[in-house]
């Protein structure tokens, strides 16, 4: 397709093929609309996607390059008499900063028969010489720490940090291979670049509530027929300095060895008390939710429990809030399983892929690599008839919708950006080590010493994110510095990692990341300086759950196409006539397309994996 | 709006399917002709194999197919030899599985896999536990999988332990599933039989028969498991208090620590019983009645020459074999119960041959033999007493209360403060408030007997859809503390008047009663049961709301009968007091029938012997 023309008419083009974007297409492409898809990076879900780790190397360096600052090319010779242009950003760097890149382990596989006495001198000089080895890594880290003062700060903080340990003479923060895991199998650097393809590391990091609005529209719209999914297995939580599983469901609370039974009872009927509001509740109204839990004589365990990590909310929240967050935690439960979270297999990147495939089958047409650069905007009813792509065509469109990073910032409305910290490790063990090994599990770190709270998400390679014998785990807070600030100290806590390698107990980590990315949760789809038939899509905000992002292309679609249904369900395959020669070959040609571009779509969906859970609802 | 899919409107659908439903439906006609073609012709070939597959792959219910289908498999084993039949039938393995997952409750397609399985020359017997397991992970109530688990189980022995891992298992995954819970208690006695400990003989009734059998010892199970099994249950039912299956293990549990099975037997089936008339569905539990089986009481009385004989179950005495003898001579007499409704009766009687007791000055041995259960029980009326009897009391029997040694005893109390525990945080829980009530049973009748009450107050309040249950329950366990009451005192008076009784039971126990006072109570009749006082002499019952006095039966020593402010309302209802021949004494004030014309000269007529009629 990229070698041809565009055809030079759509009803939609939408510039970027993040969540909400994606939403937006297969919902115009599912109600008849023509529907032009691009997406200015070489793969699909934007700041959504997941990456093979070699991807994600790529990613990495793509970023911490000097933004080439593209040539902005004069396209008023396409303008015609009563237009104007809105010229758009090049690119989205501005969403991502403060990458930086830790490798705790060897380039090669260790020897077995390694001398148990090696002195730390010596594992230390090894150590420097490995981390010689690979350059690309370290060095890009440093590199991109000279792009920005802040992120600077944050090395010079890493760089102090390291001054403590043997290795302080290493300029890059790359630590020794920890010694204190004799009998674990150690995974060499070389390994995780083999197996590079088995990983799907997601730059966002949520959950699937099984009743939120996601699934919801998985299911209405038949698009969970693109997509496997695995239950989140168990809810933990970190307290005293160790990790607990949070009892939330019936099956839970019995087999929970940490709670009285008479513990369990006030647990249970609490929680059967937030089911329904009644006026006990409203009471409360205005009080914080801290305060109701206090007065319903529930006891410190349990207080910790459904204040971080069923309401997953802070001391401060108000008790209305707190409990509608755990109603809403409550519904979710036992769906589909124990607990109230499903995890796409392959990685979050998934769904928006999933519904990009969607609008293919109903004849959207997907370019990647492609771009529009900018939009010709009619002066007197100010609505964007048309937009230029970055070849130069010219291709008319009665609604443009844009993700907001491709918005020039002389355009937006200027709101406080607010970050997100994002940190993603390797590691070699689960933070708890259950009777299986292949648990799904979601950490709820409680705030400390002003520090927020942090959401962790511990992948197993049962989800197909990561390759056997190790762990992908993503963490996510609110910023308060950079991601590396925010989040090494719980990483320090929890993990062993070059900073504590004393603490044989605990998961290694084997090579983690750090990134701070802008928080979408502020931006709304309309009220910049923009034509009234152009709609902006945030990126992905901080919430666990998708909500914002399918609220926002809702939003947009009932804009766009106010009279009509949002993602009916898609009919049956058998069930759809093929009469003209139009709609069919366009159709799999795109689906071909996308496939293509996707990655491994259909090697992947040739991997048989059990247990999954498949979208249709439960009697 | 242009572009839009087209899709097939609902009419073409269906127009589509219904073609197609007529198509298939010609060929499974076609196809179950030719299949009964052949069987007739006893034709067993592979092409009947076929034939049968097609059409069990779509209908997997039809059980004569599945018998064609057997036949060919046993001629083709006469056949083929052992390797080939290995492989027809893991072929059949693997069709059956697809015919569950077509219907996963086909009764044929698991009858049949079960046949397989048991004929299979090299059985794996792994892949079928691994395919049960699948079935009861989408439906852990599938009663089918559940039998044919246990046969592979028991096949391929798997070991007890394993198997109570994978109940662990199944109830750490959903606890509100009976099946799991049965199948454990099934389990828990093979893995830890408690050494069998010799009776000892001051917990055994004087006249003990045999030791406690095997069956008894097999159910037991040893205390440190029971022990780890209460915490277990505890966790279910303070998790969810509603959930029935955890309270009938709990119950099931409670009874395991016991030594001597008569006794909980009889005390588990009550609270079974009561337990079960929660559950409306059908639900059936049969258990043996481990109660041992004797002669309760012999009653002898030398003016009547009258003998009454009470057993411990309902029996018929005119076909157990049962002899009279006096004095060494076998004597023929004709039995009968107390009251022609009962071909069955806890209580027979029969008259002696006129003049073989009349003579005071004579003691008289008397023996009756069952000879049916090789028991009997001798008594002997000796010189210048009109009377004798012998029996063994409630109190011996310790009838209403579970027999416990004191160790079990400090568990039993230790699992009514856990219950209790709970019934605080879930006071108007009625399964909480029922345990409560039957462990406080268990332990003390008598001394728990106003908290009982209470409870039961509150049941009737929290779950007034069973009122009239709970008040049938709490009259039975008020009679059974009157009744031991009463024979703590050593008297033949049971007085149980305002206690709010609803139902008379346990009758047989009062065959020695002279004098009964059930006054101000909220009965409605005396039931046929009631002529099993054959001793009573005065009867009270004043202030009920008695309209039926069926049971006033030939009770050959009644004189007084005193039923003011009742229910009675015709002449008819006071007809069966005609047959007892002392009868002086009738109150009748305030009952409706007062109101008869010329009730006084009917009465008169109908009962000529009453010389102090009150109206």
């Amino acid at each position: 397709m990229a070698a041809e023309d565009l055809p030079s008419e759509f009803d939609v083009v939408i510039l970027g093929t993040g969540l909400a974007e994606s939403v937006v297409a297969a919902a115009c492409s599912r109600v008849g609309q023509r529907v032009l898809h691009v997406d200015r990076r070489s793969y699909y879900a934007a700041n959504w996607a997941s990456f093979t780790f070699n991807a994600l190397l790529t990613w990495i360096q793509e970023h911490q390059a000097e933004s080439l600052s593209e040539e902005v090319q004069d396209r008023s010779s396409l303008v015609e008499e009563g237009e104007e242009l809105i010229y758009l950003s090049g690119s989205d760097s501005a969403s991502i900063s403060n990458l930086q890149v830790f490798c705790y382990i060897s380039e090669e596989a260790e020897e077995e028969e390694e001398p148990p006495n090696t002195t730390e001198e010596e594992e230390a000089g090894a150590a420097g010489e490995d981390a010689a080895k690979e350059p690309s890594e370290t060095e890009s880290a440093g590199s991109k720490e000279e792009e920005t003062g802040e992120a600077a700060e944050g090395d010079e903080q890493a760089a102090q940090e390291q001054g403590e340990e043997p290795e302080a003479d290493q300029p890059q923060p790359s630590a020794p291979p920890s010694q204190s895991e004799p009998t674990r199998k150690k995974i060499s650097y070389t390994q995780l670049e083999k197996e590079g393809r088995r990983f799907n590391i997601d730059l966002v990091s949520k959950l699937m509530y099984s009743r939120g609005s996601l699934v919801d529209l998985l299911i209405k719209s038949n698009v969970s027929r693109y997509a496997e999914f695995k239950n989140v297995t168990r809810i933990l939580t970190y307290r005293h300095g160790s990790v607990e599983q949070v009892p939330c469901s019936r099956a839970d609370v019995f087999a929970s060895r940490q709670l009285s039974v008479v513990e369990k009872r006030k647990l249970m009927r609490f929680l059967t008390s937030c089911v329904e509001e009644t006026e006990e509740h409203q009471a409360y109204n205005g009080r914080p939710f801290l305060e109701f839990l206090r007065e319903q004589q529930l006891g410190d365990n349990l207080q910790h429990f459904l204040l971080h990590s069923i309401a997953m909310v802070t001391e401060d929240t108000l008790t209305e809030v707190g409990l509608t967050s755990t109603r809403h935690f409550l519904r979710c439960l036992g769906r589909y399983g124990n607990t109230p979270f499903l995890f796409p297999v392959y990685g979050l990147g998934e769904i928006p892929q999933c519904f990009c495939r969607m609008s293919a089958v109903f004849g959207g047409i997907y370019c990647l690599r492609h771009s529009v650069s900018c939009l010709i905007v009619d002066k007197d009813s100010n609505r964007c008839k048309a937009v230029i792509d970055s070849r130069g065509q010219r291709i008319s469109c009665s609604h443009f919708v844009v993700e907001d990073g491709f918005v020039g910032a002389d355009r937006r409305v200027t709101t406080p950006t607010r970050l997100l910290s994002r940190a993603v490790l390797i590691t070699d063990a689960s933070v708890l080590p259950g009777d299986s090994e292949q648990q799904v599990s979601l950490v709820t770190v409680p705030p400390t010493d002003g520090r927020p709270a942090v959401n962790m998400v511990e992948l197993s390679p049962s989800t197909m994110t990561c390759i056997p014998g190790t762990y992908l785990v993503h963490l996510t807070c609110q910023s308060v510095g950079s991601a590396y600030e925010d989040l090494s100290p719980v990483v320090t806590r929890m993990f062993c990692t070059a900073e504590c390698q004393d603490q044989e107990n605990r998961p290694a980590v084997l090579w983690c990341l750090y990134f701070n990315m802008a928080d979408g949760s502020g931006v709304e789809p309309e009220g910049h300086d923009l034509p009234s038939n152009v709609y902006v899509c945030s990126g992905p905000d901080g919430a666990l759950g998708h909500e914002h992002a399918i609220k926002q292309a809702e939003s947009i679609f009932l804009k766009i196409l106010p009279e009509e249904e949002f993602c009916p369900p898609a009919p049956n395959p058998e069930d759809i006539i093929y009469d003209g020669e139009n709609t069919s070959p366009t159709s799999t040609g795109e689906e071909e397309g996308l496939t293509a571009a996707g990655g491994e779509g259909e090697e992947k969906q040739q991997e048989q994996q059990e247990e999954e859970t498949s979208l249709q609802p439960e009697e | 709006m242009h572009g839009r899919v087209k899709i097939k409107t609902t009419a073409q659908q269906e127009e589509e399917k219904r073609k197609e439903r007529e198509k298939k439906l010609k060929i499974y006609v076609a196809a179950r002709d030719a299949c009964f073609s052949k069987r007739n012709e006893g034709i067993w070939d592979d092409e009947a194999l076929q034939l049968t597959q097609q059409l069990l792959s779509s209908n997997p219910d039809f059980a004569t197919l599945w018998n064609y289908r057997r036949e060919i498999l046993m001629h083709l084993e006469t056949v083929k030899d052992k390797d080939e039949v290995q492989k027809i039938y893991e072929a059949e393995l693997s069709f059956t599985e697809s015919c569950l997952k077509v219907n996963p409750k086909s009764y044929g397609s698991w009858h049949h896999r079960g046949w397989v399985s048991a004929r299979l020359p090299r059985p794996d017997w792994a892949r079928e536990l691994t395919l049960c397991d699948r079935c009861l992970s989408l439906d852990d109530r599938n009663f089918h999988c559940w039998d044919y688990r246990r046969m592979v189980v028991k096949m391929s022995g798997v070991p007890v332990d394993q198997e109570l891992a994978f109940t662990d298992r199944l109830i750490g995954s959903n606890f509100s599933n009976y099946s799991s819970w049965h199948y454990r208690s099934t389990l828990l006695p093979l893995l830890h039989p408690e050494s069998p400990e010799p009776p000892s003989p001051c917990r055994e009734p004087p006249q003990s028969s045999p030791p406690p059998s095997p069956q008894t010892h097999s159910h037991r199970v040893c205390e440190e498991q029971l022990l780890k099994e209460y915490e277990l249950v505890q966790n279910a039912f303070f998790t969810d208090p509603n959930d029935q299956s955890a309270w009938f293990y709990y119950r099931w549990l409670l009874g395991r620590g016991m030594s001597i099975g008569r006794s909980v037997c009889k005390y588990e089936r009550e609270y079974i019983s009561a337990l079960l008339c929660f559950v409306n569905h059908k639900f059936f539990v049969f258990l043996t009645a481990e109660r041992e089986e004797m002669i309760s009481c012999v009653y002898v009385n030398r003016d009547e020459e009258r003998v009454a004989v009470a057993f411990s179950r309902p029996v018929n005495a005119q076909s157990v074999g049962l002899f009279l003898v006096l004095d060494g001579q076998p004597q023929r007499v004709e039995w009968r119960s107390v009251h022609p409704r009962f071909k069955q009766s806890p209580v027979w009687i029969c008259n002696l041959p006129p003049g073989t007791i009349s003579d005071i000055t004579n003691e008289r041995n008397l023996t009756v033999h069952w000879t049916e259960k090789h028991t009997h029980r001798d008594c002997a009326l000796y010189t210048g007493r009109t009377e004798s009897w012998c029996r063994d009391s409630a109190t011996d029997q310790e009838l209403f209360r579970s027999e416990l040694s004191v160790e079990k005893t400090s568990v039993l109390q230790s699992e009514l403060q856990s219950v209790k525990q709970l019934q605080e945080l879930e006071p108007l829980n009625k399964w909480c408030l029922l345990t409560i009530i039957l462990l406080m049973r268990a332990l003390d009748p008598l001394g728990y007997e106003q908290e009982m009450l209470a409870h039961f107050r509150t049941l009737k309040e929290v779950d007034s859809m069973r009122s009239a249950y709970y008040s049938d329950l709490c009259s039975k366990f008020m009679i059974e503390n009157t009744i031991l009451k009463m024979e703590y005192a050593e008297v033949r008076v049971f007085s149980i008047s305002d206690k709010n009784l609803t139902t008379l039971c346990h009758l047989d126990q009062l065959l020695l009663v002279t004098h009964i006072n059930l006054s101000s109570n909220h009965l409605q009749r005396l039931p046929p049961q009631f002529a099993m006082l054959q001793c009573l002499e005065v009867l009270e019952a004043d202030n009920n709301a008695i309209e039926n006095l069926e049971g006033v039966y030939h009770l050959p020593k009644l004189e007084e009968v005193l039923l003011k402010n009742n229910k009675i309302s015709t002449l008819a209802d006071l007809q069966t007091l005609a047959s007892c021949p002392k009868l002086k004494r009738l109150d009748l004030r305030g009952n409706p029938v007062t109101q008869t014309a010329n009730v006084e000269s009917e009465l008169a007529e109908l009962l000529p012997s009453v010389t102090d009629l009150l109206l």
